[in-house]
């Protein structure tokens, strides 16, 4: 059992946690991620780790209150406890002998994105970030951002922040206006993240890119999280989550990532049901 | 009197159309009485062929003498003294290969059922036995294995019954390895493996789940830690695809994925929450036990039709008779001879079909089995929603690449001596599919005892 240390809202759907989890916390690099399951009856699904404390031993995960495993995990208070909590998975990303890079999140991808932000800054390069979100309202890690790197742009896809426009959109103006970045990394939704990768590649910029399909186990064993990198298979828990985003088959991806849509739709609204119903019996 | 009937006492299972769309144990086991009657065909024959073809060594006609005397605690404790997991081998050995192969019985009619017998004795004592605490005096030794399946597990047990202070370190969240997440319920009820399980606990085997190696920890660091030696049984679960134009469609599972979602998630049950698609044409790509898992749990599934797609004869079909015959009892449909070339999707990139081509046998390969050729032209297509490939797992490279002086082979066995199962590295010993490649359960726990007792040697070599 992994116990919850803290716990803190980060806007009405995002929520950071930090769970004690020493034998992770001394192990994890950036890049890599966990594999939790609530109870008994959950699913295991993946979160990045998105900060990690070796001498506390506690990992930190940044989560996005998307369906019933997230609405489950954010029910959780300060000491209690996370049933299973597996990792580090994956490879740490790569990040080294860069000089300028902009590293580019959309809405929840931002708590991945910015850590990355860190460890590039960290080895020497100077920062670019770029932040997207729909709205003013639900922008966050702003501080957290604006520390790890040497410049901070923040989008809103409705302008309601002052700023409107997509982060590509950002993205491209910085690199007209000769940013010369020998490195974009973009970590965000799907499409967010193929529409930086077809921006990029009119520059013959590299683009890191973290893929993000549906996992079961995130040790190689199931094949579920397979995608096409470059016309060759590759399953994303072991030989990623980090791929050159010019390679990767997005449309394919954004497919396979629908597979359980319906049944994660109604999973999720049953539960909210169910939550109503014991809130209005209590 | 023996029992001279020539054929095996029938068993109890449950009815093809009822069985095939629930997910409870299709063979129900033996009464008191029927396991009697069985016992009897045995002719207790001196030079006991049968023994000698059991990886293990159980003592078949002492344990089945037992029976016949209604002694069956004492055929229970009888069986356990070679083999660890009875009620699973009972239920999932291929025993028609191996100790009922070599029965004499089985020269003029059928052999005696030895597995049957034996699952009958593991079944009576977990109703009826009581397993007594023993806790071997520790020894003052620490040693850890890797990967809980029934190579490791095995090897656990004893080295726990010697003494030594055994640490299992499994990635997933539940031990069993493949008796946990691969074979289906309907075939190894869980709750079986559990109460496994839980006896080598009660021996004092500590598990700690939710340990990938290789990325927690490191083997070198598990040295660090002060355990002496060190099991590998970390098994062949990477699934291969077959490289065809479609596989990434929605729709297309490893076996090991399909199986898992079901088996070890559980998402046959409303009250589990990991989702499964309900597929409703299916096939299945392979002719082995996997194959047949698959294509039995699409049925119980709901799909209203389940193909296996192999590109070899019946006879070539490296399944159990059992299961093959259970299989076509439930109506999944063979075709024989077929090999898959693509997989066609629709728009939303969900499986629509399958396009096979069709195979005759041509001359005879190295290893002795014709080898099938396709037959140009003859392709077509079976119209499915879901496509499961079933065509094999090799060892995860985790293990390997973070273990220097770990040697492997092309196939990425790790390589041992195979009497010792010692690796290429001083402490480390590794026994099961990691070494073998996709094997049996029971090959797997003999290659855990001789580890176990190699390590014990291996050990009290160095005071
Ligand atoms: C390597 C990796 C790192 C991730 N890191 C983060 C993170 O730091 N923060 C965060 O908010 N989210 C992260 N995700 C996504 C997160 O796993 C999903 O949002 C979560 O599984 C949704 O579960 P749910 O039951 O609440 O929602 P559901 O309604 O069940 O699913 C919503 C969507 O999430 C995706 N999803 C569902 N199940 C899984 C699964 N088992 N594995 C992966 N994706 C799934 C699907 O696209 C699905 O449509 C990461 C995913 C991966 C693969
Ligand atoms: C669907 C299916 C049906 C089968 N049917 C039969 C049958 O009827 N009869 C039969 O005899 N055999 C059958 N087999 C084969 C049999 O199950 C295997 O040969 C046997 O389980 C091998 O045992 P093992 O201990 O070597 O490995 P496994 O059972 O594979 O166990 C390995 C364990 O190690 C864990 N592990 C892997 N890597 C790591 C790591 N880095 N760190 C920690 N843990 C790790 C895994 O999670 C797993 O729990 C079947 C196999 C499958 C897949
Ligand atoms: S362990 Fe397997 S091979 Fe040995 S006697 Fe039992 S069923 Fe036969
Ligand atoms: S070979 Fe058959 S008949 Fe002879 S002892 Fe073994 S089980 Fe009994
Ligand atoms: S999640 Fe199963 S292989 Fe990657
Ligand atoms: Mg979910």
């Amino acid at each position: 059992m992994f116990s919850i240390i803290e716990k803190r809202k980060l806007n009405d759907s995002m929520t950071l946690m930090v769970v004690d989890a020493p034998y992770i916390a001394k192990k994890a690099k950036a890049g890599q991620f966990i594999i939790l399951r609530v109870n008994e009856y959950g699913e295991r699904i993946p979160l990045t780790i998105a900060d990690y404390d070796r001498e506390k031993g506690t990992v930190t995960i940044i989560y996005q209150i998307v369906g019933k495993t997230t609405i489950l995990l954010d029910q959780l208070k300060v000491g209690d406890a996370i049933l299973d909590f597996i990792g580090p998975l994956g490879k740490a990303s790569e990040l080294e002998g860069y000089h300028k890079a902009a590293v580019v999140g959309g809405g929840a991808g931002c708590a991945i994105a910015y850590p990355q932000a860190k460890a590039l800054h960290q080895l020497g390069a100077k920062v670019d970030m770029i932040a997207g979100f729909r709205n003013k309202d639900i922008i966050i890690l702003e501080d957290e951002m604006r520390a790890a790197s040497d410049s901070l742009t923040v989008m809103t896809d409705d302008g309601s922040n002052g700023n409107q426009g997509f982060v590509t959109d950002a993205l491209k103006k910085r690199i007209e206006e000769g940013a010369d970045y020998d490195l974009v990394v973009a970590i965000g939704p799907l499409v967010m993240m193929r529409a930086v990768c077809n921006l990029t590649k009119e520059y013959g910029i590299k683009t890191i890119v973290s893929m993000n399909p549906i996992m079961i186990d995130g040790t190689g064993m199931c094949g579920g999280c397979r995608l096409t990198v470059g016309g060759k298979t590759k399953f994303a828990c072991v030989d990623g989550p980090d791929f050159d985003g010019h390679e990767v088959d997005f449309d394919e991806t954004i497919k396979r990532s629908r597979t359980y849509a319906e049944m994660e739709k109604k999973a999720a609204h049953d539960y909210k049901c169910h939550l109503m119903e014991s809130v209005e019996n209590a | 009197m023996p029992n001279m009937n020539p054929k095996k006492t029938p068993i109890p299972e449950q009815e093809p159309n009822v069985r095939n769309k629930n997910f409870e144990e299709v063979s129900l086991g033996y009464t008191e009485a029927m396991a009697k009657e069985e016992a009897e065909r045995c002719l207790h024959c001196k030079n006991q062929p049968c023994v000698s073809g059991c990886p293990v060594g159980v003592h078949i006609p002492d344990f089945i003498r037992h029976i016949s005397e209604g002694d069956m605690e004492g055929a229970y404790q009888t069986i356990k003294l070679t083999n660890s997991l009875p009620a699973v081998c009972g239920r999932v050995c291929p025993q028609e290969n191996q100790c009922e192969h070599n029965c004499v019985r089985g020269i003029k009619g059928e052999p005696v059922g030895i597995g049957r017998l034996e699952r009958f004795a593991a079944d009576w004592h977990i109703k009826n036995g009581k397993d007594e605490e023993f806790h071997a005096e520790h020894n003052g030794h620490k040693v850890a294995v890797i990967g809980a399946g029934p190579a490791g597990l095995t090897c656990a047990g004893d080295l726990a019954a010697k003494g030594y202070s055994v640490t299992v370190f499994e990635a997933l969240h539940a031990a069993g390895g493949v008796l946990m997440y691969g074979i289906p319920q309907f075939r190894l009820p869980k709750e079986i493996v559990q109460k496994e399980i839980d006896a080598l606990k009660q021996k004092g085997v500590e598990i700690k789940t939710d340990m990938v190696i290789g990325k927690v920890f490191s083997v070198d660091e598990l040295f660090d830690m002060g355990y002496e030696a060190v099991f590998v049984g970390t098994g062949a679960g990477l699934p291969s695809f077959m490289n065809i134009p479609g596989e990434s469609l929605v729709g297309v599972y490893s076996a090991n994925e399909f199986l898992t979602r079901v088996n070890l998630m559980k998402a046959y049950k409303p009250e589990y929450d990991t989702p499964m698609i309900e597929p409703k044409r299916v096939a299945v790509v392979g002719g082995g036990n996997v194959a047949m898992d698959a294509a039995r749990t699409s049925l119980r599934l709901g799909a209203e039709q389940v193909h296996i797609v192999y590109r070899r004869a019946e006879e070539q079909m490296p399944a159990r008779r059992e299961e093959v015959h259970h299989a076509k009892e439930e109506g999944v449909e063979f075709n024989l001879l077929c090999n898959p070339v693509a997989i066609h999707g629709d728009k939303d990139g969900k499986v629509e079909s399958i396009e096979c081509i069709r195979m005759e046998l041509g001359e005879a390969d190295a290893s002795g089995r014709r080898k099938p050729v396709p037959v140009e032209g003859s392709n077509f297509k079976i119209p499915v929603d879901c496509v499961v490939m079933a065509i094999g797992n090799s060892p995860n490279p985790l293990i390997r690449t973070t273990t220097e002086g770990l040697e492997a082979n092309q196939r990425g066995c790790i390589i041992v001596n195979e009497e010792t199962m010692r690796t290429s590295r001083e402490g480390v010993y590794a026994a099961g599919d990691a070494v073998s490649g996709a094997a049996t359960v029971i090959l797997a726990m003999g290659g855990g005892k001789d580890a176990a007792r190699s390590i014990d040697r291996y050990i009290q070599s160095k005071q």
